[in-house]
């Protein structure tokens, strides 16, 4: 080991043990000032109850099970619609003029009013027509607003992809006789769903949050079942117990979404 | 009605209050090989663009066999398919391997089946000794490999004429020759070509006429042994000097 090589180990070790040093400083004051406040007792005995924990966590994972089912069925009418707004809004042909105008208005509404509104409106509106069973299930028209808000998500971060695609790849295209819809089918979509799939990874991991916010409706989620598991109990920790799951499910995600972002920035510069 | 391969009759072009082409005259007979040269702006490129119809010209009118091709309102991609065209950035899809990328266009234009326009394709890349590198992708493969597919793809459309938009350019030093040998070799075969380049050597030995531009108008145009040896035009003059002793 040269002078050079000795002289950063030194560094790192240093900068390891003051990095150690201050977690551990933070941690313990965390321990010892959190329990000297007045009420305490009290909070420790209605959110962190290891008794409750263990008692409901079985069937608030069961709950979470119809979140899971939600998002999963929502996801591809969310890209479909997405895609198809996106298109729209690009399409050049006057002929098409209207649906342009029908997709920026699209985006602005659903991107401009918060999603629990979207699913208040939708959830108990559209039911509220009188539609026979089962046209007047919540979880119809809870999907059915959270697919409108997040298809206009969705529709923008593909629109951005297809704008990112430079000009040169759609004239090398039509220079071969290729039809503007298969231009923009064969070569400029595919390099441009690519290249937003770390900003989709994003929404995916922000719907799979706001699925619980349907519990405002109806469906027994996880998030209404700890609210049922509440008042029964008289006791928070089921709440404590549906973060832990959420976070189960959406760290490893958003460390995955990370993980991709970081890979295309750096593929890319 | 123009009897040449390729006429273009006064054509203009503007972008903006800029105009790049002032009215263009030139013929091109069957299997001629035109290079066009001139100083960066001096509007070579527009040129060609508004050949194939890639630009929509302002005056004037483009003719491909006695067929008057700028006329607005027909089916340009009808137009374009005969037409090939090479640029000097590649322009090759990233997402799709040399193969693919060649194929794209026949497959979905060409109505022939698939095993033949395949069979096709594969004879194109043997003949440009490219026969190994058919599954790779486009970032795999050297500049003047890249720009080789990016000729056969063209070719692959069967096009009646070749414009290439100084194709060499873009490439390190010890890569254009083997991109050069490929337009020794269409000219053998006979393809009709417009060349856009900065290669003299190359325009010297290959081509049947050169062009100079400049300003957006083809100032002076005669076979190679003439107007490197003795333009009639001062601006040709003072341009080949500028560019012969660098």
């Amino acid at each position: 080991m040269n002078r050079r090589q000795a002289y950063e180990v030194g560094q790192r070790r240093r900068a390891l043990a003051i990095a150690g040093l201050s977690t551990a400083a933070v941690l313990l004051a965390i321990i010892l000032l959190v329990p000297l406040a007045p009420g305490w007792t009290q909070v420790r005995a209605s959110f962190f109850d290891g008794g409750i924990f263990i008692e409901t966590f079985p069937t608030l994972l069961r709950a979470f099970l119809v979140d899971i089912a939600i998002f999963a069925w929502s996801v591809p009418l969310i890209f479909g619609l997405g895609l198809a707004i996106a298109l729209a809004r690009g399409a050049r042909a006057p002929a098409l003029f209207p649906l342009r105008i029908f997709g920026a208005l699209y985006v602005d509404v659903f991107r401009g009013v918060p999603v629990v509104l979207v699913i208040y409106l939708v959830g108990f509106g559209v039911p509220g027509l009188g539609l026979p069973r089962p046209w007047n299930s919540p979880y119809i028209w809870g999907t059915v607003a959270l697919v409108l808000t997040y298809s206009a998500y969705i529709a923008e971060v593909l629109r951005s992809g297809i704008e990112s695609i430079h000009a040169s790849q759609r004239a090398a295209a039509i220079c071969l006789g290729l039809s503007e819809r298969d231009t923009m089918r064969y070569v400029i979509l595919p390099q441009a769903i690519r290249r937003v799939v770390p900003a989709n990874m994003n929404m995916l991991v922000a719907l799979q949050k706001d699925v619980a916010l349907l519990s405002f409706i109806g469906p027994v989620e996880i998030l209404r079942q700890a609210g049922i598991y509440k008042s029964l109990l008289a006791n928070f920790t089921p709440y404590v117990v549906a973060a832990v799951i959420f976070l189960i499910v959406t760290v490893p995600a958003t460390r995955y979404a990370d993980y991709l972002m970081n890979r295309d920035r750096n593929a890319r510069s | 009605m123009p009897e040449a391969k390729l006429s273009l009759c006064g054509v203009t072009k503007s972008f903006g209050d800029q105009q790049v082409l002032r009215g263009i005259d030139l013929e091109v007979a069957e299997g001629e090989m035109i290079c066009l040269i001139g100083a960066s702006g001096s509007g070579k490129s527009t040129l060609l663009r508004c050949i194939n119809q890639l630009e929509p010209i302002d005056d004037g009118s483009v003719w491909l066999d006695g067929q008057d091709i700028s006329e607005p309102g027909q089916d340009l991609a009808k137009v374009r398919r005969r037409i090939g065209i090479v640029f000097q950035s590649f322009n090759l899809f990233p997402h799709m391997t040399a193969l693919e990328n060649v194929l794209l266009a026949p497959r979905r234009v060409l109505a022939e089946p698939a095993g033949a326009l395949r069979s096709r394709a594969e004879v194109l890349f043997e003949r440009f000794a490219l026969g190994q590198h058919m599954a790779k992708y486009p970032d795999q493969l050297s500049g003047g490999q890249q720009q080789r597919v990016a000729v056969i793809r063209a070719l692959a459309m069967r096009p009646e004429m070749m414009l290439f938009d100084e194709i060499t350019s873009a490439l390190d030093p010890e890569l254009v020759g083997e991109v050069l040998d490929v337009l020794r070799q269409l000219r053998t075969e006979g393809m009709t070509m417009i060349l856009a380049t900065h290669e003299m050597g190359f325009a010297r030995e290959l081509a049947d006429r050169v062009c100079f531009m400049d300003g957006g108008l083809i100032v002076e145009a005669a076979p190679p042994a003439e107007i490197f040896t003795e333009p009639k035009v001062a601006r040709t003059r003072e341009f080949l000097r500028s560019v012969l002793r660098g």
